[in-house]
C-alpha cells in the first residue's frame, strides 16, 4: 500500500535528517514507529503524509509514485490517509461534533448525509455525551479520542498517529490502544508512532526503530 | 476561556434546535477587530483626500470659468477726452462683436464705490483722473476675437485699453494645475500607503489562524476550498471597514456642505464659498468614495487568497521541489 525505497531527506543544506529508509506498509498491517526524540519519527510521518517530498530514493502510496502527484490529486489522496496528532489539533471553536465531522463538511457534503455516522462515531469512542461541547472543556483523553475520532470518520485505508498516549495517564493509554487494534481488525492499517515502551510491550507487532536516521524492522 | 466554557454548557439545547453549523473561519477575534479599525481608519483618510482632491479641481475650474467670462474696457481720462462719448463708443464697439453678451457702462456712483475703500465717501470723480470701466460680459464657448477688439479700440476710442484677463487667468490655471498635482501626489502617497497598510494588517491578522489552516490542510480540504473559506471572512471584514471609513467620509463631507450652505451669507460663509465653492463635492467625489472602499475591499480578499497559498505551499513541503 505505502513503499519507501532508499528514502533520504535533509532539511535544505543541513546533514541527512532520515538515510537510506526502506519499508512497506502492507494492507490491515500494525505497527509501531520507535526511536529516540529527534531521531526523524515525526518526519517520516510527515513523509508518509506527503507533507514533504523526499530529497531521494522512491516513495509510492497506493501505487502512485509520489514524485509524480500533482498538488491538485494531493487532498485527494490525503483522504485515504487519518492522522492523530499529539498535541490534537482540533479547532477550539468548533464543537466535538463539527471537528470530527470537519472532514466530511471540507468535501462539500451535506449534513444531513453524514450526521448518523458521526454520531455513531462519537459513541464508539466514548464522546456520546460530550458531542456539543467545545474542545477547550474536554479532558486530555476526550480530546484524543475526538482527535482520533477525526481522523476516523473517512474510513481511511492507514492510520498515522504521533504520539497518541503521549499526553494521557496509562490506564487511558490502554484504553486508545485497545481503540487503534479495533481499528486494524475493521480493516485499516494503523502506524504509530511512540517511544512508550509499555504501550508496545502490549502487543505483538511490528517495531520500526529509527536511530540518528536509520531505520531498522523488527518483526 | 470563561465565554467558551459558558458557550459550551449553552451548546446541547441550541443543538438540539438544529443551529446553522459553526463558520470554520471563526467570526471574529481581537486581530479581526483591529483590522476592521484600521481599515476603516486608511479608507477614511484615501477618501478625504480624494474629497479634498476633488473640491480643489472643482473649484479651480470654476474661478477660470468666472474669470474667462468677462473681459474690460478700460478708459483713461486725458486733456481732450470726452469720457461719455468715449465710454458709449467702446460700449459699442464691444458689443457688435460677435461672441459678446453685454457691455455696459460702470457708471459713476458704481465707480465711486469700487473706489471707496481707498478714496473714503463723498467722492467726486469730476476732480481725480479716475479710468473709467466697460464691463464686456463673454460667451465662454465661442469667446470674441479680442486681438482685433483692441486694435479697433486703440484705433476709435481714445485712451481705451482692453484687459481680457489673459494673464491673470492663465497664472490661476497654472496654479489650480500644480494645486491638483500636488493633490493627487498626496492621494497616490495616501492610496499606496493604504494598500500596504491593508496588506500587512490582513497578513497579520491571518497569523492567527495559521492552525486553523494547517488541520485544514491534514483532513484533506482542497486548497481552493480553504482559500475560499478564509477569502469569504476577509472580504466580509474588508467590506464592514472600508464601509465605515466611506460613510464616515461621506458624512464629514456632507456636514461641511450642510454648514456652507447655512453659513451662506455670513462673512466665513462667503470666505470659505470664495476658496471651495459650496463645498460639494459632487458625483465624482462620491463615486471615488465607492471606488476606494471597493478597491480596500478587493484587496483584502486579495491578500487573504495569496497568504493562503502561501501557507499551504509551505505545508506541502514544495521547497523540496
Amino acid at each position: 500500500m505505502i513503499q519507501f525505497e532508499n528514502v533520504g531527506l535533509r532539511y535544505g543544506m543541513g546533514t541527512e535528517v532520515l538515510r537510506d529508509v526502506s519499508f512497506q506498509v502492507p494492507p490491515r498491517s500494525f505497527q509501531f514507529l520507535t526511536g529516540p526524540s529527534g531521531a526523524g519519527k515525526t518526519t517520516l510521518l510527515r513523509l508518509l503524509f506527503m507533507s514533504l517530498k523526499p530529497t531521494r530514493g522512491l516513495i509510492s502510496v497506493f501505487g502512485k509514485d509520489r514524485a509524480r502527484i500533482s498538488p491538485r490529486e494531493l487532498p485527494l489522496m490525503r483522504r485515504r490517509i487519518g492522522v492523530v496528532f499529539q498535541d490534537f489539533r482540533l479547532l477550539d471553536h468548533l464543537t466535538t461534533y463539527e471537528n470530527v465531522a470537519l472532514p466530511l463538511r471540507v468535501r462539500g457534503r451535506d449534513e444531513a448525509s453524514y450526521r448518523q455516522d458521526v454520531i455513531e462515531l462519537l459513541k464508539w469512542v466514548g464522546l456520546g455525551e460530550r458531542m456539543h461541547v467545545l474542545p477547550p472543556v474536554l479532558s486530555g483523553g476526550e480530546k484524543q479520542r475526538a482527535a482520533i475520532a477525526r481522523a476516523l470518520i473517512e474510513q481511511p485505508d492507514v492510520l498515522l498517529a504521533d504520539e497518541p498516549t503521549g499526553n494521557v495517564d496509562p490506564p487511558l493509554a490502554r484504553r486508545l490502544l485497545r481503540l487503534f487494534m479495533e481499528l486494524n481488525r475493521l480493516g485499516t492499517a494503523v502506524i504509530i508512532a511512540t517511544h512508550d515502551l509499555t504501550l508496545m510491550d502490549q502487543v505483538d507487532a511490528r517495531r520500526m526503530v529509527l536511530t540518528g536516521g536509520r531505520l531498522d524492522i523488527y518483526d | 476561556m470563561t465565554e467558551i466554557a459558558e458557550r459550551a454548557t449553552a451548546l446541547p439545547a441550541r443543538a438540539a434546535a438544529r443551529r446553522a453549523p459553526t463558520p470554520i473561519v471563526p467570526a471574529q477575534n481581537v486581530a479581526g477587530t483591529a483590522l476592521i479599525v484600521v481599515i476603516a481608519i486608511m479608507t477614511f483618510l484615501s477618501c478625504l483626500t480624494l474629497g479634498a482632491v476633488t473640491l480643489v479641481r472643482d473649484s479651480s475650474s470654476a474661478w477660470q470659468t468666472e474669470i474667462s467670462r468677462e473681459a474690460t474696457i478700460q478708459i483713461k481720462p486725458g486733456d481732450d477726452l470726452d469720457m461719455d462719448a468715449s465710454l458709449v463708443a467702446a460700449q459699442g464697439l464691444a458689443a457688435g462683436f460677435a461672441g459678446v453678451r453685454s457691455a455696459s457702462i460702470v457708471d459713476e456712483d458704481a465707480t465711486a464705490r469700487l473706489l471707496e475703500p481707498w478714496l473714503g465717501t463723498g467722492l467726486d470723480l469730476d476732480e481725480l483722473p479716475v479710468p473709467r470701466l466697460v464691463i464686456v460680459t463673454i460667451d465662454p464657448n465661442s469667446p470674441p476675437d479680442f486681438a482685433t477688439m483692441r486694435t479697433l479700440l486703440a484705433e476709435q476710442v481714445p485712451g481705451a485699453a482692453l484687459d481680457d484677463h489673459r494673464t491673470w487667468a492663465d497664472r490661476l490655471v497654472a496654479m489650480a494645475r500644480t494645486t491638483v498635482a500636488i493633490g493627487l501626489a498626496i492621494l497616490g502617497l495616501m492610496l499606496a500607503a493604504t494598500v500596504l497598510t491593508v496588506v500587512f494588517a490582513t497578513r497579520g491578522a491571518m497569523d492567527g489562524n495559521g492552525h486553523i489552516i494547517e488541520v485544514l490542510h491534514f483532513v484533506g480540504a482542497e486548497a481552493r476550498f480553504i482559500a475560499r473559506e478564509f477569502r469569504r471572512h476577509f472580504l466580509l471584514t474588508g467590506l464592514k471597514g472600508a464601509t465605515i471609513g466611506g460613510v464616515a467620509a461621506i458624512i464629514v463631507f456632507v456636514g461641511f456642505s450642510i454648514w456652507s450652505s447655512a453659513n451662506l451669507a455670513t462673512p466665513e460663509g462667503d470666505q470659505a464659498a470664495a476658496l471651495f465653492g459650496n463645498f460639494a463635492i459632487g458625483f465624482t467625489g462620491y463615486a471615488g468614495v465607492a471606488l476606494v472602499a471597493a478597491t480596500v475591499t478587493i484587496l483584502t480578499g486579495a491578500t487573504t487568497h495569496v497568504t493562503v497559498a502561501a501557507y499551504l505551499s509551505e505545508l506541502d513541503g514544495r521547497q523540496h521541489d
